[in-house]
């Protein structure tokens, strides 16, 4: 039988790195905030034939957009994201565009927002993510309320789930720096079902421990956990496998629209089925146990 | 117990000829603007939400005076034939806000114009060729069309003695020195009503353009028209102007006439975006099957029918209720079909468990899924709850995108409980009972003494 709780300060150091890398990087360089967030005009132009991206770049700053965030979308399809302007300057810049870089231009997407109303959706969005965790906090602790102290499986779950969404916020910092890849209300949709789906790992594992723990398989909970991990790890694999072949046909042949809110799924199945077997249930040891120093990486090894 | 199930084989072979009947429309395709409803990034279209000034009217009458507002801008989508148009009022954070989608209208300029914030009703006259141009006059030296702007906001309908519906008017000022300029010289002749570049139609389909008969200072009158026709018409003239002015508020500042958030879909755009989802799922999902069939024989294969059936009536609700397909709602969609699979894959794997456990096929088939329900039950609910906070967010500003994924993840969801459940037993337990296929390989276990060993 593997043994996933005697290697957990593993797993700890392994995800404190990645916690720690990604949170540096959102203080040092931030997020890229999309049109949704930060308003002004965002647009998808088709350029035909295509042109380059330093091409494009320049022939922006020589207009005046210097600050303009672009991203590659393929086959000649960029998405530029400018200061606010109104759709009818919108297609004289594309015509200027045109006949500066010699190739056939088209809006195919235009999306102006006012910057005032972009800040709103950014806390509306920051809500909802903090709504959905306290709600799951309370449906877990619900859901096993028959267990003794059932919030500290709630909390083990949501402990889970931020460290899921910080490495993912952490990996698209680190993109929006390297790519230009900008956070919309697409990405946080994207995040929210990531939330849904790494909870959904977390109970199917909780759920067995609980049904384990009342058959009383071993007086030591961390056996009785690594049971449980063990026996659904066909279930976790098998799911995030068959979710996986979807999500990654998606993101490989899916198209630029959705490119990235695919990319965060991506991720979040991923990170998910990883913090469902060596976060959340690992926790779940360390709290029973009290073996507090087990999270910290340079204590010594305990199991 | 077998007729029990013989029966539900029967109603899922129903439910499953009904759906599939209901998505196809023979003589259209499955993703036809008529087969399923397609947001405006698949279909290609404009998006505009706009603030309301309502400084100026009397604290109260707030909601009233948006349903006029939602009401005006209808009737003049509708007088252009606009297929599925969305015009809906919302209320925000104190502020009200009309939100508006215009399928098929690729070019915003038209989509404002369309929504009638610069553009009024206009009358217009034939030429000698018999174009139908704007009729103008002239006030205090300047060359001024005739336009519902000039009309009194008292215009009405009534019968006159001989059971005819009359529509009567009055012109303001301005209004009646151009009506006197044109109708003097339009004596037996037509005049036109237009909203943008088309003429008002009828019920019956005709263009309405009443003959002048005489000269027309400040009242008139309009006589042969239907009482519908007079009815809808006097709305629009009353309507004539949006009762108050829509734009966006930007740090306390009214500006009127510009969206708070406008959005332009190009259709090629969509239709590419359609073709590129089809394509990503049609290859997801190909290995998908082959993982469930390869890794599960036979319980694979059967989820592989309950997916089939799954899909198709997902497809179906979708039409159905309908639910607007948005390019986040399709990646919902395929995302379901993956975790549609997870409930079977709970109760397979429970069931290997079983029959390592040296249960019988029958046994194993019952305990695996009466074991596993618990946890396909409560895992699924995280993913309501992430929906339902979706459905908020969506809610509460223009993305609309939001709402599309977490409408289709929802229904998707629950679906899937429905089909592993129902769809997957049945199916199962038919097989068991028919006694055919009784070879653990086929379950995917190898045999009882290696099973047992490894346990």
């Amino acid at each position: 039988m593997i043994d996933f709780v005697g290697k957990k300060q593993w797993f700890f150091l392994i995800s404190g790195i990645l916690i720690v890398a990604g949170i540096i990087s959102l203080a040092v360089f931030g997020l890229k905030p999309g049109t949704d967030f930060a308003g002004g005009t965002s647009m998808t132009l088709q350029f035909s034939p295509a042109v380059e991206q330093s091409q494009l770049r320049e022939e922006m700053a020589k207009l005046g957009y210097d600050k303009a965030t672009i991203q590659n979308a393929g086959e000649g399809n960029f998405i530029i994201h400018i200061g606010e302007i109104t759709s009818a300057e919108a297609s004289e810049l594309a015509e200027k565009l045109g006949a500066e870089l010699d190739s056939q231009v088209e809006i195919t997407d235009y999306y102006s927002a006012l910057p005032t109303i972009g800040a709103e959706t950014a806390r509306n969005a920051i809500i909802a993510v903090i709504i959905a965790a306290v709600a799951m906090l309370f449906y877990i602790v619900w859901a096993f309320r028959r267990m003794p102290s059932p919030f500290r499986w709630g909390t083990c779950a949501v402990i889970a789930l931020v460290h899921d969404v910080f490495i993912i916020v952490g990996i698209f910092s680190l993109l929006g720096l390297l790519a230009g890849v900008e956070i919309n209300a697409l990405f946080i949709t994207g995040l929210l079902a990531v939330v849904g789906y790494s909870i959904n790992n977390t109970v199917v594992i909780f759920d067995r421990i609980r049904e384990n723990v009342s058959r009383h398989i071993s007086p030591d909970f961390a056996v009785t956990v690594n049971s449980s991990i063990v026996e659904t790890l066909g279930r976790s694999l098998n799911t995030s496998l068959t979710t996986l072949f979807v999500i990654l046909a998606l993101f490989l042949f899916g198209g630029a629209t959705i490119h990235y809110f695919v990319l965060v799924l991506l991720l979040g199945v991923v990170i998910g089925t990883y913090s469902s077997i060596c976060i959340s249930s690992q926790f779940l040891v360390v709290w029973e146990k009290r073996e507090w120093s087990a999270l910290l990486p340079w204590a010594k090894r305990t199991a | 117990m077998r007729r029990r199930n013989v029966y539900l084989l029967i109603f899922i072979l129903v439910l499953f000829g009904f759906a599939l009947w209901s998505i196809v429309p023979l003589d259209k395709n499955v993703f036809d603007r008529e087969g399923l409803r397609l947001g405006l990034d698949l279909a290609g279209g404009s998006y505009l939400v706009y603030q309301a000034d309502l400084s100026g009217i009397e604290p109260g009458t707030e909601n009233e005076i948006m349903d006029g507002v939602k009401g005006v801008i209808e009737r003049r989508i509708n007088a252009l034939g606009i297929t599925e148009p969305v015009v809906e009022v919302q209320k925000y954070e104190g502020e009200y806000n009309i939100v508006i989608q215009l399928p098929g209208i690729a070019d915003i300029e038209k989509a404002k114009e369309t929504v009638g914030l610069f553009t009024v009703l206009e009358f217009r006259e034939q030429d000698a060729a018999g174009n139908w141009t704007p009729a103008t006059g002239t006030v205090k030296g300047e060359e001024l069309t005739l336009t519902s702007r000039y009309f009194k906001q008292n215009t009405d309908v009534v019968i006159d003695s001989y059971g005819k519906p009359l529509l009567i008017f009055e012109w303001d000022e301005t209004g009646a020195q151009l009506s006197e300029q044109i109708t003097s010289r339009l004596i037996g002749k037509q005049l036109a009503i237009y909203l943008g570049d088309e003429p008002l139609r009828g019920e019956d389909g005709h263009i309405i353009a009443p003959t002048v008969r005489a000269v027309i200072e400040d009242k008139g009158q309009i006589e042969g028209l239907s009482l519908a026709d007079a009815t809808e018409l006097k709305y629009l003239l009353n309507a004539g102007r949006i009762p108050v002015p829509l734009g966006r508020w930007v740090n306390g500042v009214f500006e009127p006439s510009v969206p708070l958030y406008e959005r332009t879909v190009d259709a090629t755009l969509g239709a590419d975006s359609i073709h590129k989802s089809i394509r990503a799922a049609a290859i997801g999902i190909v290995m998908l099957l082959l993982f469930m069939i390869l890794y599960y024989r036979l319980p694979g294969l059967v989820a592989c029918l309950s997916l089939g059936v799954y899909g198709v009536v997902l497809l179906s609700i979708f039409k159905l209720v309908p639910v607007t397909l948005t390019l986040p709602g399709v990646a919902g969609f395929i995302l379901s079909l993956g975790m549609a699979v997870d409930a079977n894959v709970l109760i397979f794997e429970r069931m290997k468990d079983e029959l390592r456990g040296g249960r019988s096929l029958a046994a194993a088939v019952e305990a695996g899924f009466n074991r596993a329900w618990p946890a396909i039950r409560d895992s699924n609910i995280t993913t309501f709850i992430a929906c339902i906070v979706l459905f908020w967010l969506g809610g509460t500003l223009g993305a609309f995108m939001v709402r599309g994924f977490a409408l289709t993840l929802f229904i998707g969801v629950a679906l899937s409980m429905f089909t592993a459940i129902t769809v997957t037993r049945t199916v199962l337990r038919l097989i068991m009972g028919s006694q055919v296929i009784t070879n653990l390989a086929a379950y995917g276990v190898t045999s009882f003494r290696t099973a047992r060993n490894t346990k």
